[in-house]
């Protein structure tokens, strides 16, 4: 989301946007989705939190989970985010910054509803954390490598992982299968995969071989080129535990 | 119809309220033990810790008079679990008005903890709670810590062992998953609760 609006890059880059938070949050809604998370790309590298205001607009018209991400600092932050409706708060580049925050929140809240949200890209040192992705110009590597850093975030309290390959965002080629199976093996709370669906394939392939508990997808979903209730349909076909 | 939702110091009330409204319900979220005693029915839910919340039902004063409600009540989440004897989360003596005790989920492989997630209502055993509601109909769950089955179960869920899902003593229910957070199943849910009474 970038100013009320929700919008998909590729890469994490040339955010185009794709329609009207209320409008998007209703259809997938009633499409079937299991939850829906909200990240406020801009908030991190623009220094702010996410906006309340469209946290209650939202949480008044679902009735599913709903996550939602963005530049959340502190335990105050959260708990506004919290007390306008959302299930769960999603940190990652103030996680980075200040790891203690993972344990803060979880205190408070319980570790079920702290997510951390880990943008992870593979390079000459292996798998890295990312920071500040919302904005292609300030992105930058967090000196931290992504299994121990997964690790080290469940030790605070990390109640769920999510997983964000960027080498395969926006590509639609399919999930980062092996960097995902290399996280399960030491992710004993829920992991979600995020980056790279575009065909039902790849929902299948990302549950059978990395065993991962969700998958999340928007720009499939944006453009329509997967209907949720087809997609599950599929899955369902496939031998794969969905709701209906 | 009008339920009081007792403000136990968890965040998110608000989904709950919510909720309520999208069902036409009118809600009032109190503190106050008097206003819980004269209510039509109680929604005790929770998110957070059971020590802490127990903390606050003692100090105000809560806690002395929940167990003796004549009306609905129904707990959520924590909520339910406090309404059992006693929970290892803390661990901390709860309300009492169920017999067993509370306890940790323990994660296994393929059974990561807290959990998380849309699981399947089995056994489902027939109560005003429940009219509408078949089995496998999903609920949405988070939670660390659950209740064993028991005769006070009213359906159970299935999470690596089965769990109570949802239980009833006398005028107490209780759902371990949200039905605020549960769409077409949970609303249900809550609306039949409402026109209990």
């Amino acid at each position: 989301m970038r100013a009320g609006q929700v919008v998909k890059g590729v890469r994490f880059r040339d955010h185009r946007v794709v329609g009207d938070v209320m409008e998007l949050a209703a259809r997938y809604r009633d499409e079937g989705a299991d939850e829906l998370v909200f990240y406020d790309i801009t908030a991190s590298p623009e220094g702010r939190s996410v906006d309340r205001e469209w946290v209650r607009r939202v949480a008044r018209v679902l009735d599913i989970p709903f996550c939602v991400a963005g530049g959340i600092r502190c335990v105050a932050d959260a708990e506004e985010i919290l007390n306008a409706g959302a299930e769960k708060i999603s940190i990652n580049s103030p996680a980075l910054a200040t790891p203690s925050l993972i344990d803060s929140l979880s205190a408070r809240f319980g570790s079920q509803c702290v997510v951390v949200g880990v943008d992870s890209q593979l390079t000459e040192h292996g798998y890295r954390a990312y920071q500040f992705t919302g904005d292609p110009q300030r992105t930058r590597e967090a000196g931290r490598d992504v299994l121990e850093w997964v690790g080290e975030a469940q030790r605070r309290g990390a109640g769920e992982i999510v997983l964000n390959c960027m080498g395969s965002d926006g590509m639609r080629r399919g999930y980062d299968v092996e960097q995902l199976r290399k996280v399960r093996e030491i992710c004993q709370v829920p992991l979600v995969a995020s980056g790279g669906a575009g065909a039902v394939e790849h929902f299948s392939a990302v549950f059978t071989q990395a065993g991962v508990d969700a998958a999340l997808a928007a720009g499939v979903f944006h453009c329509g080129a997967i209907v949720i209730r087809d997609l599950k349909r599929q899955l369902h076909d496939a031998g794969i535990e969905v709701r209906p | 119809m009008e339920a009081v939702i007792i403000d136990s110091g968890g965040a998110n009330l608000a989904s709950l309220q919510y909720a309520c409204e999208r069902l036409g319900a009118r809600t009032h979220v109190t503190t106050e033990a008097r206003m819980i005693t004269s209510a039509a029915r109680v929604i005790l839910p929770g998110v957070g810790a059971a020590a802490d919340a127990m903390q606050r039902l003692r100090q105000s004063g809560i806690a002395a008079v929940l167990p003796a409600l004549t009306q609905p009540v129904l707990g959520i989440c924590l909520g339910m679990q406090l309404l059992f004897r006693r929970s290892e989360e803390g661990p901390t003596d709860c309300l009492g008005v169920l017999p067993d005790g509370v306890r940790r989920l323990r994660a296994q492989p393929g059974r990561p903890v807290p959990h998380m997630g849309w699981n399947q209502l089995c056994a489902l055993h027939e109560d005003p709670l429940l009219e509408g509601i078949a089995p496998h109909d999903y609920v949405y769950f988070v939670h660390s810590y659950a209740a064993p089955v028991s005769s006070d179960t009213l359906a159970t869920a299935h999470y690596g062992e089965p769990l109570s899902a949802i239980v009833r003593r006398r005028n107490f229910w209780g759902t371990q998953f949200h039905p605020e957070r549960s769409a077409a199943t949970g609303a249900r849910l809550l609306a039949n609760f409402l026109r209990l009474g």
